[in-house]
């Protein structure tokens, strides 16, 4: 007789392990060859997955085998004209060895192409890069807790009761208090059988045996030593929510592939903070003199001319902060992007508002500068927090191709 | 009329109450031709399922490796993309016999194979000679589950780099961990788990002796005894690495036995394509035509299998642009309707070629085909002029000193020996896997081991051979040499590692 089973709902993912074992020993010729992806991406669908090639030779699993040569005897099928005896010249014998020779260099042999995921593809794209002082503000940000089960206690509220444990418990209790009255029991009525009905000796017996009875029904089914209850703890939860703000210049000098860099830049931490925490939300300020929390598409499209505060947008920021975002709550991370321009009287100011207002209350501050033509003051200040401040960075992005460089070198693991 | 009853189906819908109305139609239909099978275990899964069925050569469980992992990648990317179709189904050689169905198949095509599969493969797996003496199917399950936890676990304390690369060079070795002709003990979960643990300590004290280097004491005898190691040629190599190789860690022993094993138990597999083949074949088109004529199904059934049944046995011609060589499925199929053939109808040629089977009882006669040969004797004994006719097959050889190929044989009377020897030859796993063997170790010496190759047909070996040895080297610890035999019976090194 045969059996049917349905495996359909088992779930399909028996090769994942496989996959990923894949995955981990090509690692160095994937990472080659997301960076070369990454380069060729527009921000939008950086997220996307991947199509990556692996050199051949390099996936080649090796066995004993046969070479070129020798007598090679074959049957083939479709006879049309030959006869036996027929000689059929080797036309491809040069065209073969030349493709042999190509595939021996790894370029004749296909490359072994396969599809990444997005998961998979920014798993790579961020190896090896950390979220700076992570480590220190989750210690120090405990101040979330869920309640986790921890077992069973003597105490607690009557909602938590047990009534298995506690049952347990009396029955177990009972049995051990009236065992005693039980074989005094067993004893009685045994001489009991022996007595005749009526006599004097049944009738002692047989009271002795009820008031025997009658203590064994006084045990308390349940007393209040019986009770258990579910324990549960507290336990502490790091924050898991970030926020992201971008800062960025929009004044007159910052052209569109300025913005366009930046933007780059922006996504890139946003991806990377994404991957960090449960919940990442993201703050876009724009100021030229002054400054305002916009939407994304405004953030980077829209395009105003005038002179440059920066001081302004860090007032906001900070006005942000108080208002929304507790520190105690919220891992807070800035990116500022700008061209380096700013009003030099203000430059002082930024510099102040950062130190005193923003620094010790965000976990990371990184300020990139986009094409300068020269290091302006606002720089020159920056320089002198960075000497002060481990979670603050600054960089400079000249090209496109220094985007991903350089944000690997603002995230990059520190080495404790 | 009375046919119209017993229909059993004119949708291309299934469900699972259709399926066990075919499954018990078509086996009562087998066992009426006394089909012998082991009990069916008929699981239906997805696409994705038989990808990774696909990826773990057919295994429902296995260990983990990257390999695996490439197979997966490889088959998702040509599925996804139409380059291939997947398989109808996949079976199992265990018991009870398992066979995959996919889901998308249609109600015939899921009737085709359960004829094809449940009935055909899996009778078999239960009856043919190899089958039954080199594999067990009671306790393949069992033992597949044992590796997969053994080596999990290997992975834990050891690390996944470590038993990655002696899995690595194992399944480089993977065809030469076979014994071609010592039967292998039955395998079983339990009386496994208990001997590998003494096999570990026995294992270990017996190759340390083997390595002695302390100095003898002087009433110890055998000093002068000079040990030839292996005794004699071992074509065995995982197993003379398992049992001999110096340095390996008893768990390392443990996983090139595993992979040995694994290696053993697919090995009449691999020696019975064609028939395996033709057999499901055979079956398949007689069961189905069989539940025709008594009214279980109809035309239109007909023509949907016939379609399917053409295209599964369809062969190419060498100079069309697909061609892959012949097709175990045309092949074998043709085969056993040829046997049936000659036993009902023979011609005057075919009581000159098989006497023993004109006039003989054409069930009994394919039975007996099916339990007693592999592919290579299959078709030395059982190839006939009139399929070589039909196939048209010719011998082509191409000898690397000449300039041009030769047409040796073609379909004509001086030409169907000729075709039959070298096509079962094609089939000779001994000739189409270069024949390697262990020779030697200088255990005195600086315990370097030496392999030799003995040439087919003056054929070299590939350059990446030396590929294959470093893996060997691996396992081996010391130096690894490979010579290769001259006409004059003489060796010359040709690798080194």
């Amino acid at each position: 007789m045969s059996r049917f089973v349905d495996r359909r709902l088992n779930g399909k993912n028996k090769s994942a392990v496989n996959r990923q074992r894949f995955i981990r020993r090509f690692r160095t010729q994937l990472k080659t060859a997301v960076e070369n992806a990454i380069n060729k991406r527009n921000i939008t669908d950086i997220e996307q997955s991947e199509s990556i090639k692996i050199p051949a030779k390099d996936v080649k699993e090796y066995q004993f085998h046969y070479g070129l040569g020798g007598r090679v005897k074959t049957v083939l099928t479709g006879n049309k004209e030959y006869v036996a005896g027929d000689k059929i010249p080797k036309q491809n014998q040069d065209g073969n060895d030349s493709g042999n020779q190509a595939s021996n260099t790894g370029e004749g042999i296909d490359d072994f192409i396969f599809e990444l995921s997005s998961e998979e593809f920014l798993d790579i794209f961020f190896d090896e890069l950390e979220l700076p002082d992570l480590i220190k503000k989750q210690l120090a940000s405990i101040q979330t807790f869920k309640q986790v089960r921890a077992g069973f206690s003597t105490t607690g509220i009557p909602t938590n009761i047990n009534v298995i444990r506690s049952l347990r418990r009396a029955t177990a209790r009972r049995i051990a208090l009236s065992s005693p009255y039980q074989t005094e029991i067993e004893e009685l009525q045994n001489s009991l059988e022996k007595e005749e009905k009526g006599s004097m000796n049944y009738q002692l017996l047989a009271e002795q045996i009820d008031k025997l009875k009658n203590k064994i029904a006084a045990i308390p089914f349940i007393d209040t030593f019986d009770l258990r209850y579910n324990s549960r703890i507290k336990q502490a939860v790091p924050t898991t929510q970030a926020v992201m703000f971008c800062i960025m210049d929009v004044s007159g000098s910052m052209d569109k592939t300025k913005k366009d860099i930046a933007k780059r830049f922006f996504i890139l931490l946003y991806l990377f903070l994404k991957r960090n925490y449960a919940k990442v939300n993201i703050i876009f300020i724009r100021h030229h003199t002054t400054a305002k929390e916009v939407d994304e598409k405004e953030f980077f499209y829209s395009r105003e001319t005038g002179g440059t505060v920066v001081s302004s947008a860090l007032n906001l920021m900070s006005t942000i902060i108080e208002e929304k975002y507790d520190p105690a709550a919220w891992n807070i991370y800035a990116a500022q992007a700008s061209d380096g321009d700013n009003w030099n009287a203000d430059s002082p100011f930024c510099s102040q508002i950062i130190e005193s207002k923003l620094i010790s209350f965000i976990q990371y501050f990184a300020y990139v500068e986009i094409m300068p033509r020269l290091h302006q003051s606002l720089w020159e200040v920056y320089t002198e927090i960075k000497n002060h401040h481990k979670n603050f960075a600054m960089e400079t992005i000249s090209d496109f191709k220094d985007i991903y460089p350089v944000f690997r070198e603002l995230f990059k693991r520190q080495k404790s | 009329m009375n046919n119209k009853n017993k229909l059993i189906s004119d949708g291309a819908e299934w469900n699972f109450e259709l399926l066990e109305k075919y499954d018990a139609v078509i086996g009562s239909i087998a066992k009426e031709y006394g089909l012998d099978t082991y009990p069916n275990q008929i699981e239906i899964i997805t696409s994705e399922q038989m990808i990774d069925y696909y990826s773990a050569v057919g295994m429902p469980l296995g260990y983990f490796h990257w390999s695996f992992g490439k197979q997966f990648l490889e088959v998702e990317q040509r599925y996804r993309y139409g380059y291939m179709g997947l398989a109808y189904e996949l079976v199992i050689n265990s018991n009870p016999c398992i066979s995959y169905l996919m889901e998308e198949n249609t109600s015939t095509m899921q009737a085709i194979v359960i004829a094809h599969a449940c009935y055909g493969h899996n009778s078999f797996f239960k009856n043919n000679y190899l089958f039954k003496s080199w594999t067990n199917p009671n306790s393949i399950i069992d033992y597949l589950l044992f590796s997969k936890n053994y080596i999990a676990k290997c992975e834990e304390k050891y690390g996944l780099d470590a038993v990655e690369s002696i899995l690595d060079a194992c399944h480089a070795l993977m065809n030469y961990g076979v014994d071609r002709y010592h039967h292998p003990t039955k395998l079983s979960l339990h009386e496994e788990q208990i001997r590998q643990k003494k096999r570990e300590e026995y294992l270990q004290t017996q190759v340390n002796e083997l390595w002695q280097t302390i100095p003898k004491r002087k009433n110890q005898k055998d000093d002068d005894k000079i040990i030839q190691l292996p005794e004699e040629p071992q074509e065995n190599i995982l197993y003379f690495i398992e049992k001999n190789a110096p340095n390996l860690e008893p768990w390392q022993r443990e996983v090139v036995r595993i992979v040995r094993k694994i290696s053993q138990y697919f090995y009449p597999q691999k020696q019975t394509k064609i028939m395996n083949e033709g057999w499901a074949c055979f079956w398949h088109y007689i069961l189905i035509n069989e539940l025709y004529n008594r009214g279980y199904v109809n035309d239109k059934f007909m023509l949907e299998f016939l379609q399917n049944h053409t295209n599964v046995i369809k062969q190419l011609n060498f100079n069309e642009p697909n061609y892959s060589g012949i097709n175990p499925y045309t092949l074998g199929f043709h085969m056993f309707m040829e046997i049936k053939r000659i036993c009902e109808n023979p011609t005057t040629e075919d009581k000159e070629w098989f006497p023993e089977l004109v006039g003989k009882d054409w069930l009994e006669s394919v039975k007996f085909a099916m339990e007693n040969f592999k592919d290579e004797s299959f078709i030395s004994q059982y190839l006939s002029p009139k399929l070589i006719r039909d196939l048209k097959l010719f011998f082509l050889l191409d000898d690397a000193e000449k300039s041009d190929m030769e047409i040796i044989a073609i379909h004509n009377e001086h030409g169907y020996q000729k075709i039959r020897e070298t096509l079962s030859a094609q089939y000779n796993l001994s000739l189409i896997e270069p024949n390697i063997q262990v020779v030697n170790v200088d255990h005195r010496g600086n315990r370097s081991l030496t392999l030799r190759y003995i040439p087919n047909n003056r054929r070299p070996l590939a350059a990446d051979t030396s590929e294959v040895l470093k893996y060997l080297r691996l396992l081996w610890g010391f130096n690894v040499k490979l010579e290769e035999e001259q006409t004059d019976g003489s060796a010359k090194m040709i690798f080194e590692c």
